[in-house]
């Protein structure tokens, strides 16, 4: 067994790569990152209540991560999910109906950002407790085992999650049964407005895979395609049967913790340094650079992608807002003969 | 009836269900080669393998988040936390993930899964190891509360939980497992959620018992009846959902109650049917009602200490009789 952390290459030939899967890649990337800020400004108009953690900046991790998956595989997610579910093909209207409260909301306007799922999609759920979903995506890949399904769970984290008992439970035991889990762990540098230098002791959060029996690898988390390569060879490995891989992406998140965050705790140099390497400016110079694709053909994505969440804003806020009768269905699914709870 | 104790019948139960579902399964720690630390699961290794009778680390986050991923993905997990007194270790799992994961999906998670207890106080086993932690998690909508004290509760209540679809907490008293009662056979026996137990009829007082206190129950009011004192003795069964119907029906009868348990005293389980009879049932009442329960202290490990804590049929005797007047 080797857990030893490797640096995954970064990706320069493009001609290996389907058209397809190159232009999907940009576009889920752009859908997530315009999907974040529109959001942002519908949540400034009043249209959503709640609170936003946006990834913005995060779209490589999230976009080659799922990409990466077969249609049949899981993930579970963070409190900064909405970029994972649309690359797992979340649906842009549902998604902007739910966090404007909206009933035909993909969770009737009970879940909102923090909680966001698609179980058809394969979208166990964002989450609000950092390092929560991790355990779940371990007991989904533990169904999958037993029942010998081709099929595997990615659990997205934060590198906070890595410091949660949660976290030590679930990879001690996927890597004891050696279940078809990967463990993807977005290292954007802050728990929340803490920086990971004082979170951990290690700056590389991959070698705790070693302590679980299944090896951990670095990739640049704003490289899309060494996401995606990275992911591919950790599925190759479930499939095999060899179990789980930890896979540290690292990347920055460019907005704060969650929209209104004063962000005392980092520097302009830092973050001009970072905006630099932003994901999607730097795979659209690469696909111009280096691919048959044109800027008209990613133009017409982009426009294609507002086109989008302008129906997704439309459709929000033209439909109903949850009705308040709904608030006390779905506690259960067996109310035994209608028993007060 | 064929007689069987509490822990052959839960056994009995796990089995028949595992044979009949191959999405059941058992896991949790020492389940499998130690037969569980409380002998239920003895044998099932044998019959079921290693794929099927899960032994885990010691780590209840894990079980129980597992568990629940596991249910989100249409298996029937049934999983073991060895002491109630442990659930707090997968805390967050059992209240922020397993209890809302129905509700804040908008009904797309489904989570038929069954978290068995083993709770109470087995006798110096001191205060990590000894607690009634029903009303911990009553507080949390989500979370169904099963509390069986005799073998055929446990056995159809079991029943109803595995084939369910919702998270249940099925708790079982330390001290039941090796009582014996009639257990009725057959594949569907079952006992609904909901459906209190009168364990004995009687037209002076209502004496709910919870738990390991039932049978305790039927000792006083044997004690209370040669006292010429005609007790009605009820076993709520589960404490979510409550079935406050036969409650009520029974304190409109008596005019008198006393609730029982072995939780402590403070917000247990009492505390809410106190709180719904005085709501819902105040008319019938010709006293106050009254909670005989463990103190406010954690549990100590001296037999002296902890039988000065703890309730048992002399309370419960001592309380009727304040009621009584007598």
């Amino acid at each position: 067994m080797s857990s030893k952390s490797t640096a995954t290459k970064p990706t320069t030939d493009l001609s290996a790569y389907p058209a397809e899967l190159l232009l999907e890649l940009f576009r889920r990337m752009v859908l997530i990152r315009e999907f974040e800020l529109r959001a942002i400004e519908e949540r400034r108009r009043g249209l959503i209540p709640g609170f936003i953690h946006s990834c913005v900046g995060q779209e490589a991790t999230a976009a080659g991560a799922c990409l990466a998956l077969g249609p049949g595989d899981v993930i579970t997610s963070t409190h900064r999910g909405h970029g994972h579910l649309i690359a797992k093909g979340g649906d842009p209207k549902r998604m902007m109906a739910e966090l404007a409260a909206r009933s035909p909301g993909y969770n009737l306007g009970k879940g909102g950002s923090l909680h966001m799922s698609d179980f058809e999609l394969g979208i166990l759920g964002a989450n609000g407790v950092v390092a929560g979903g991790i355990p779940i995506a371990v007991g989904a890949g533990l169904a999958f085992k037993m029942r010998g399904e081709s099929r595997l769970a990615l659990a997205f984290f934060g590198d906070g999650a890595v410091n949660e008992g949660a976290f030590h439970e679930a990879a001690n035991l996927a890597g004891l049964w050696k279940l078809p889990v990967i463990f993807f762990c977005e290292n954007n540098l802050y728990g929340e407005g803490t920086p990971q230098s004082q979170q951990a002791a290690v700056a590389d959060l991959s070698i705790r895979a070693e302590g679980y029996g299944f090896p951990g690898v670095i990739v640049d988390g704003n490289d899309v395609l060494a996401v995606y390569e990275a992911v591919r060879s950790a599925v190759g490995a479930a499939h095999a049967g060899e179990g789980p891989t930890f896979i540290e992406a690292k990347t920055y998140r460019q907005r704060g913790h969650y929209e209104g965050d004063p962000m005392v705790y980092r520097t302009a140099e830092e973050m001009e340094k970072w905006m630099a390497r932003d994901p999607i400016p730097a795979f659209r110079k690469r696909l111009i650079e280096s691919s048959d694709m044109d800027e008209g053909t990613l133009e017409e994505t982009v426009g294609s992608v507002m086109e989008v969440l302008d129906e997704a804003v439309e459709f929000a806020a033209a439909s109903p807002l949850a009705d308040p009768a709904t608030a006390l269905e779905g506690v259960y699914a067996e109310t035994h003969d209608g028993l007060v709870f | 009836m064929r007689e069987m104790t509490y822990s052959e019948a839960i056994r009995e139960t796990l089995c028949e269900e595992m044979r009949r579902d191959p999405s059941v399964f058992l896991m949790g720690e020492d389940v499998g080669t130690f037969n569980g630390v409380w002998g239920v699961s003895a044998g099932m290794k044998d019959e079921f393998g290693p794929e099927r009778v899960l032994d885990t680390p010691i780590s209840e986050i894990a079980i129980i988040g597992a568990g629940l991923g596991a249910a989100m993905m249409g298996m029937r997990p049934v999983v073991e936390i060895m002491f109630g007194d442990f659930l707090m270790c997968a805390g967050d799992q059992l209240v922020n993930q397993v209890a809302k994961a129905r509700y804040m999906s908008g009904g797309l998670a489904d989570v038929p899964l069954t978290i068995r207890v083993a709770t109470g106080a087995p006798g110096s086993a001191a205060a990590q190891h000894s607690q009634s932690p029903e009303s911990w998690f009553m507080n949390i909508p989500g979370l169904k509360i099963v509390v069986p004290a005799s073998a055929a509760d446990a056995k159809g209540l079991l029943r109803t939980a595995i084939r369910g679809r919702d998270p249940v907490l099925f708790m079982e008293h330390k001290m039941l497992y090796a009582t014996q009662g009639p257990v009725p056979e057959g594949d569907d026996f079952m006992v609904p959620f909901g459906q209190a137990s009168i364990l004995r009829e009687g037209s002076d007082v209502t004496l709910i018992a919870i738990g390991g206190m039932a049978p305790k129950a039927m000792e006083s009011a044997d004690q209370l009846s040669r006292q010429g004192i005609d007790t009605e003795v009820i076993d709520p069964r589960t404490l979510v959902p409550l079935d406050k119907e036969t409650m009520i029906t029974s304190v409109a009868k008596t005019g008198r109650v006393v609730i029982a348990h072995e939780a402590h005293k403070r917000s247990g389980p009492g505390a809410e049917i106190a709180a719904m009879l005085a709501e819902e049932a105040v008319e019938f009442l010709d006293g106050p009602i009254m909670r005989v329960a463990a103190r406010n202290a954690p549990i100590p490990y001296s037999p002296e200490l902890e039988s000065y804590l703890l309730p048992g049929v002399d309370e419960m005797v001592q309380a009727v009789r304040t009621l009584m007047g007598r």
